[in-house]
């Protein structure tokens, strides 16, 4: 028989609606703007690993798995914060946290850092029920990667990381001889360090330097070159992904050519960068810090649903 | 043989991994926003019955093991091997204590049982879920006592043991659930 219902109880539909509110009400008393960008768009992203999904044209378009570009070349031209609350999509992705379409909350912060956007994050996540009034605690990715698995992880050799992610594998080392760090590190954190963190909301920081992504490197005062990234974990479940931007553009295309060299090594499609964001962060993009969080699963604790399609009102495929 | 992408891997697919036939359980997409995507995989190793847990990149793949499952006819045991017939076929073939295992407690001969058959050969005995067996040796039975739930040991004509209602005697036939071994009711015969 053709399932045709919805997937979410009526119930989960409403408390959606809810939140969208009140994530619209929480960003218009702070004088946050909505920015609606097109979901679909001439350029995808380079990222190795977000595939999006592209729709057949002539140009080719390119389904948005994040409003990043769009913000940011706004961000070049009027320097005021915004925010982006709608549909992202992610080829191949589906799973009980997963789905190829999803709805993704992204802002931006003009002149702020970081460390200050965490702060707007866990007063939004207070504001929404998600947290408590107690202070979410923010800890640093070195500090959680030793205390899981006895490793500093600064320290450690591309061997020794990946002897221990052949091991979380139950893998033969002879598979994971070649495996980059960063794959090492994506494994490991997700397999050994998010079982151990704390329940609620937990603020991941200073990311090692080949997990920079988008974020600006800063050394610590150690002098330990650390990427100025974040994330947020919701009772051990990935919820949002932050930078303190890179606005350099020499910078952002260099990393944008390592993403394609290693799609080429991974025998991965190459993607042209997105030109018109070089272009903008040529023109000059603002200091700012960024954020994008995941509402389906933001929605997925708040109703202690167990898999993503209990919260979309129809998942389908 | 055909080969198997983490994105295919669905329960009851059957691969090969290091070098024995594997029958997946679970498959579980993990993948951080920024990072490698992997599947979590738990896996039933055919040939030794353990759980294996394993994770891949999203995207590798693994060949399919030629295992299938055969419904055949239990015909005899020789004091070594047991004996299996295809009915349609009449192709037989045997196998050893350690393939049979603990199937053995079930099979009468001359009824169905599903053979595993691996490159050909059979690598286990599954017995139907139900089976209804004459009970060949129990205590004699106690009337009245149909209420109180008490129970006894009774071997059935296949040598196993399970525990039966006090009122049953030896010559008659109950119904089993072979996977957990217990008493499911009378059966009219």
């Amino acid at each position: 028989m053709t399932d045709w219902r919805p997937s979410a109880p009526f119930g989960a539909l409403q408390r959606r609606a809810r939140l969208l509110a009140g994530i619209r009400a929480f960003f218009a008393a702070r004088d946050v703007l909505e920015i609606d960008v097109p979901a679909l768009g001439l350029a995808g992203v380079t990222d190795v690993h977000i595939d999006n999904l592209v729709v057949a044209g002539e140009p080719l378009g390119y389904l948005q798995s994040s409003p990043e570009y769009f913000l940011k070349r706004l961000l070049a031209v009027h320097p005021a914060p915004i925010y982006y609350l709608g549909k992202a999509f992610r080829a191949g992705e589906q799973g009980r946290l997963h789905h190829p379409e999803f709805t993704l909350l992204e802002w931006y912060r003009p002149g702020w850092d970081d460390r200050a956007l965490m702060d707007e994050v866990e007063a939004l996540l207070r504001a929404l029920g998600a947290a408590g009034a107690a202070p979410c605690p923010r800890l640093d990715y070195g500090t959680c990667f030793r205390d899981a698995l006895g490793v500093d992880l600064h320290r450690a050799d591309d061997i020794r990381l990946r002897t221990l992610a052949a091991e979380a594998a139950g893998q033969p080392m002879s598979r994971w001889r070649d495996e980059p760090r960063a794959i090492c590190l994506d494994l490991l954190f997700s397999l050994r360090v998010e079982p151990r963190l704390p329940a609620g909301v937990v603020f991941v920081t200073d990311y090692p330097v080949c997990q920079a992504a988008l974020a600006r490197v800063v050394d610590t005062p150690d002098g330990v070159p650390v990427a100025r990234r974040f994330e947020v974990f919701l009772d051990r479940v990935e919820l949002a992904n932050g930078y303190w931007e890179l606005t350099d553009a020499a910078e952002q295309r260099r990393r944008f050519a390592v993403d394609a060299e290693l799609r080429r090594v991974l025998d991965k499609p190459v993607r042209p960068a997105d030109e018109r964001l070089l272009a903008a962060l040529d023109a000059g993009l603002p200091a700012c810090a960024g954020v994008a969080l995941g509402v389906d699963r933001l929605l997925m604790q708040l109703l202690g649903a167990s898999h993503i399609r209990e919260v979309l009102a129809f998942a389908e495929g | 043989m055909a080969v198997y992408s983490t994105s295919e891997f669905r329960s009851g697919l059957k691969v090969m991994l290091d070098g024995d036939p594997c029958s997946i359980l679970e498959n579980e997409f993990v993948k951080p926003g920024k990072g490698q995507a992997f599947n979590r995989v738990r896996m039933r190793n055919l040939k030794t019955g353990r759980v294996w847990e394993r994770t891949f990149k999203s995207g590798d793949s693994l060949e399919g093991a030629d295992v299938i499952d055969v419904t055949m006819q239990y015909l005899y045991n020789d004091g070594e091997h047991w004996h299996f017939m295809t009915p349609e076929t009449f192709e037989q073939c045997q196998a050893d204590g350690m393939i049979v295992g603990d199937a053995a407690r079930w099979l009468r001969e001359q009824d169905n049982c599903v053979v595993t058959l691996y490159n050909g050969m059979p690598l286990a005995v599954t017995p139907p879920n139900h089976v209804e067996l004459e009970i060949a040796d129990t205590d004699p039975g106690m009337r009245g006592d149909t209420a109180t739930g008490g129970t006894k040991p009774a071997k059935l004509v296949t040598g196993a043991v399970v525990k039966v209602p006090l009122f049953l005697n030896v010559g008659d036939v109950v119904r089993v659930d072979t996977r957990t071994g217990e008493y499911l009711s009378r059966a009219r015969e």
